[in-house]
């Protein structure tokens, strides 16, 4: 295995630099690299500009939403449909929003930033290799995502149907999306989605050959960083979720250009067919973006509890038991579409099961702070700020998983609470944690501490004011996805865009933080947490030579 | 045994156009919409009981228009109670529920599954709580080397399974329950999800489809009903009595939604979806479109008004019915309503004014 590795990055190897690092210049850096940790740089770097939009499309929705009745969407779709846009254009619009929010966040923030960004930086470190197996499509992997997001976001000034802009959600439902959306809009955000998926596909294989050929002497899988076996397992997903994806929306497309009639009951098809097909993908999707985070949390509590991770293989185990199940349950998803009472029998109660392997995920890690000499530092903070909040998303991911009680939840503002106590707390709070653990490694500086710890505490208040309220909405019959709603929500949704101000002041904080700390931040030391942090990256200085692990560490 | 019946009915001809021309039957289904509602602006529910009649099909209009013209006004128009049948300001629950299912399903989720995920939220945050206190770095500045114990990770194996268990049982029974078939007596009404309004029909009864398109605002304040949830023309259905509803789409997907009913079920085209339930109670019962429909789906809400049998009958025959099983009351001992009370919009007026 040295000597695969050994070939790769002797080819750019010119151009040395007064420090020991063999740096190429900057045009040659940046834009065609085959460095993992560059191009763990690029894809975080693009992470943030996508969020920085995703999470602006949702300061319009809540800004929307604060009042009853239509306040500024019509004013907002002139900007898109032109001085005569319509109210029906302006209803348009907000589907354009939900969908491309639901779409960025997913595919170009949370994704990129954990297995791209953290994933690429860290996974050959900890393993103790040089760099990815295939560093040139790990480049490719991360370029193709800029003209898949280039795509995504050129499909709101197109037309699609009512008014301009893809506004099917980002479940993208037939027949809504063929013969409901007509316009290109639609057909570009497919193949954005098509060049979003090869990305991840390519970098899923890389992962897993990474992973499985390149750990250092010594280093068995029984003996890996868990974040390492997060990202296997996430990997592993991708590659069997992804194509299943593409073949779904590869026959939208079909539909939509060539009269075939794959979701079309008039052409033999069935609608049904694509909620499978999409869901089969969703729903490992779903893991694909916390697992990572799972991977995250345990480097950080073993780290800040000076104690190893409680029940190590378990742990993993528990994700690889996530990650199986997660591909026999995906039709919860779909409670409401006139299944029979056997299947939704079943998938009641296999979704139920999925709760078994996360307990134990959250009590091994109580276990392992448990005893442990805590610090809390700001990436611990994030991380006991994940766990609970995480099991208060997954607690109602209990409840919805009865498809009895589903019936009446089903597409109510109680899943949008839902799931962004699971991702918007849980992925992105995982996100915080790894960044504010990872960033003096990354950058060599620190972080400020009273900003990371100010951040954490704003922000925490902020997603709560924003989505707890949510709980409530849903419980009383707020559907989704409404741009405007009966005088009797009125209140919690006043509350839940309040929220969103306090949320959106933590994450100035953080800017602030990023800006101050990259610019004038203290010099970090190689280990700046001391004893508990016994990964392989905490032994190299930071941030790391360009090439590290040119003589392979030992682990014993 | 107990199964949906939900078909796919490959080229179902009522459809076909909608889907194969879909903005051209949408202008269409406009024009006949408005067309239709005129009438109704007369003298909404006593006139031509085929006035609101099917927008996406000429020929249930041209039978309609030759039916006789009605003996029996229709009963006045049910005022809904405030908070019944719809959210409540502030509120933090789950509506009251009017159906068996409905309560069963309340019941385990405020008796069961709430106390169950907010004891077990309460804990995880105790034990955080407590380790964080007891093993900050101050109080316990030597951390143990633990990383193992059996018998705790079984136990935090097997206590869940246990608790998921116990939930099971009652939410595998309350499937069971909710998917029992109607039986023959039940009343059958076909629910149609259009963009971006909903169409009923009562082929028991030989009603043919009427549309229900959401009232405007000031038409809505007026009658003293809730904005964004009230509709025209209602979904009439009696009380007591088994009702089935076959629920389909005609262009995209919709979902007929009422969650005082505990209903909720996708509207697909080309499917027959198939929804039974009782109510127990008379009123109005309001819900909205629950599944993405495109640029109007927030504004297709439902109204369900469910009606004494004998005022049901009423209805029935004011709209040129015939009755079948039920009690029928004789129609003329209802005697004249007022059934100009409703204001009467247009069909078409809450969908072509926004425009």
């Amino acid at each position: 295995m040295t000597t695969i590795t050994a070939d790769h990055h002797g080819d750019h190897a010119h151009g040395h630099d007064h420090d020991a690092d063999h740096k190429p210049a900057f045009f040659q850096r940046w834009f065609m690299s085959t460095n993992h940790k560059d191009i763990g740089t690029l894809y975080l770097i693009f992470a943030i500009i996508a969020g920085i939009i995703g999470g602006a499309i949702s300061g319009l929705m809540r800004a929307e939403l604060a009042e009853p009745g239509i306040q500024y969407l019509q004013t907002w779709a002139r900007f898109s449909d032109g001085p005569s846009a319509t109210l029906d254009q302006a209803y348009h619009l907000w589907n354009v929003l939900i969908t491309a929010h639901g779409l960025i966040m997913v595919f170009f923030m949370v994704m990129p930033a954990m297995i791209g960004g953290f994933g690429n930086w860290f996974v050959p470190i900890m393993i103790g290799a040089p760099d990815m197996a295939f560093p040139r499509m790990n480049n490719i992997s991360f370029w193709l995502l800029i003209p898949a997001f280039t795509l995504l976001l050129g499909s709101a000034f197109v037309p699609g149907g009512t008014g301009y802009g893809a506004g099917t959600g980002w479940t993208v439902y037939a027949p809504l999306s063929t013969s409901g959306s007509a316009g290109p809009a639609v057909d570009m955000a497919i193949l954005s989605l098509h060049i979003a998926g090869a990305s991840s596909i390519l970098g899923a294989i890389n992962f897993i050959t990474t992973i499985l050929n390149m750990r250092a002497p010594g280093m068995t899988l029984h003996k890996m960083p868990l974040f390492v076996w997060s990202v296997l397992v996430t990997a592993f997903l991708l590659l069997l979720a992804l194509p299943v994806l593409a073949a779904a929306i590869t026959m939208l497309l079909t539909d939509r250009n060539f009269g075939t009639t794959f979701y079309d009951a008039a052409g033999g098809g069935d609608p049904e067919l694509y909620q499978h097909l999409f869901w089969f993908f969703g729903h490992p999707e779903v893991y694909i973006m916390i697992l990572p985070g799972f991977g995250i949390i345990s480097q950080i509590v073993s780290t800040f509890s000076r104690k190893p991770v409680f029940g190590y293989l378990g742990m993993a185990y528990a994700m690889v038991a996530i990650g199986v199940v997660g591909f026999v349950v995906w039709a919860h998803h779909m409670f409401t579409t006139g299944m029979s009472v056997n299947v939704k029998m079943y998938f009641t109660a296999a979704t139920m099961v999925i709760a078994v392997p996360t307990g134990i995920k959250i009590f091994s890690w109580i276990a392992t702070i448990w005893g442990g000499s805590i610090s809390f530092k700001t990436p611990m903070v994030w991380a006991l700020g994940f766990i609970f909040l995480f099991t208060v998303g997954g607690v109602t991911g209990v409840v919805l998983a009865n498809g009895g009680v589903d019936d009446v939840l089903h597409d109510t503002y109680y899943v949008v609470a839902h799931f962004h106590y699971v991702l918007s707390l849980g992925a992105v709070f995982g996100l915080f944690a790894g960044f504010y653990y990872w960033f003096p490694k990354m950058s060599g500086r620190m972080y400020n501490e009273f900003l990371g710890q100010l951040h954490f505490w704003v922000f925490f208040a902020g997603v709560n004011l924003l989505f707890f309220p949510m709980h409530f909405l849903g419980l009383s019959g707020m559907p989704r996805r409404y741009p405007d709603y009966p005088e009797a929500f009125a209140y919690w949704n006043g509350i839940a865009s309040h929220g969103y101000e306090v949320m959106a002041a933590g994450m100035l904080i953080f800017f602030v933080n990023l800006i101050w700390s990259l610019a004038a931040g203290r010099k970090a030391e190689g280990n700046p947490w001391g004893e508990g942090a016994t990964t392989l990256e905490w032994t190299l200085t930071s941030p790391p030579p360009f090439h590290q692990f040119e003589t392979l560490p030992v682990v014993d | 045994m107990m199964k949906v019946k939900s078909f796919i009915l490959a080229g179902l001809l009522a459809f076909a156009p909608a889907m194969a021309m879909n903005g051209q039957a949408l202008a269409q289904n406009e024009a006949a919409a408005s067309a239709a509602a005129t009438p109704v602006d007369a003298d909404p529910r006593s006139s031509d009981p085929g006035a609101p009649a099917d927008s996406a099909d000429a020929n249930v209009a041209n039978v309609s228009a030759a039916a006789p013209a009605p003996k029996v006004a229709a009963p006045p128009r049910m005022k809904p109670t405030e908070g019944i049948g719809m959210p409540r300001p502030g509120e933090i629950t789950l509506q009251q529920q009017f159906t068996d299912t409905g309560r069963t399903a309340r019941w385990l989720h405020d008796v069961m599954l709430l106390p169950i995920i907010t004891i077990i939220s309460l804990l995880v945050l105790a034990l955080m709580l407590y380790v964080m206190v007891r093993y900050r770095r101050a109080a316990n500045p030597i951390p143990s080397k633990t990383s193992h114990n059996t018998v705790i990770e079984v136990v935090w194996t097997v206590v869940p399974v246990l608790i998921l268990l116990a939930i099971a049982v009652p939410s595998i029974g309350l499937l069971a329950d909710q998917y029992r078939p109607a039986p023959k007596d039940a009343l059958t009404v076909k629910v149609t999800g259009y963009q971006w309004y909903w169409g009923y029909e009562y082929p028991d009864a030989g009603i043919p489809e009427f549309v229900s398109n959401m009232l405007p605002e000031d038409k809505a304040k007026a009658n003293g009903e809730p904005y964004l949830l009230a509709p025209d023309n209602r979904l009439v259905l009696p009380v007591g009595r088994p009702i089935k509803l076959i629920i389909t789409g005609a262009d995209v997907i919709h979902s007929f939604a009422v969650p005082s009913l505990w209903v909720k079920m996708d509207a697909v085209p080309g499917r027959l979806n198939e929804k039974s339930f009782t109510i127990d109670k008379p009123g109005v019962y309001y819900g909205q479109c629950s599944e993405l429909c495109g640029a109007r789906h927030g504004f297709m809400p439902i109204a369900i008004e469910a009606l004494p049998p004998a005022q049901f009958d009423q209805w029935v025959l004011s709209q040129g019915g015939t009755l079948t099983g039920g009690t029928a009351a004789p129609a003329g001992q209802m005697g004249p309503q007022q059934g100009s009370t409703l204001p009467g919009p247009p069909a078409s007026e809450a969908g072509t004014t926004t425009l």
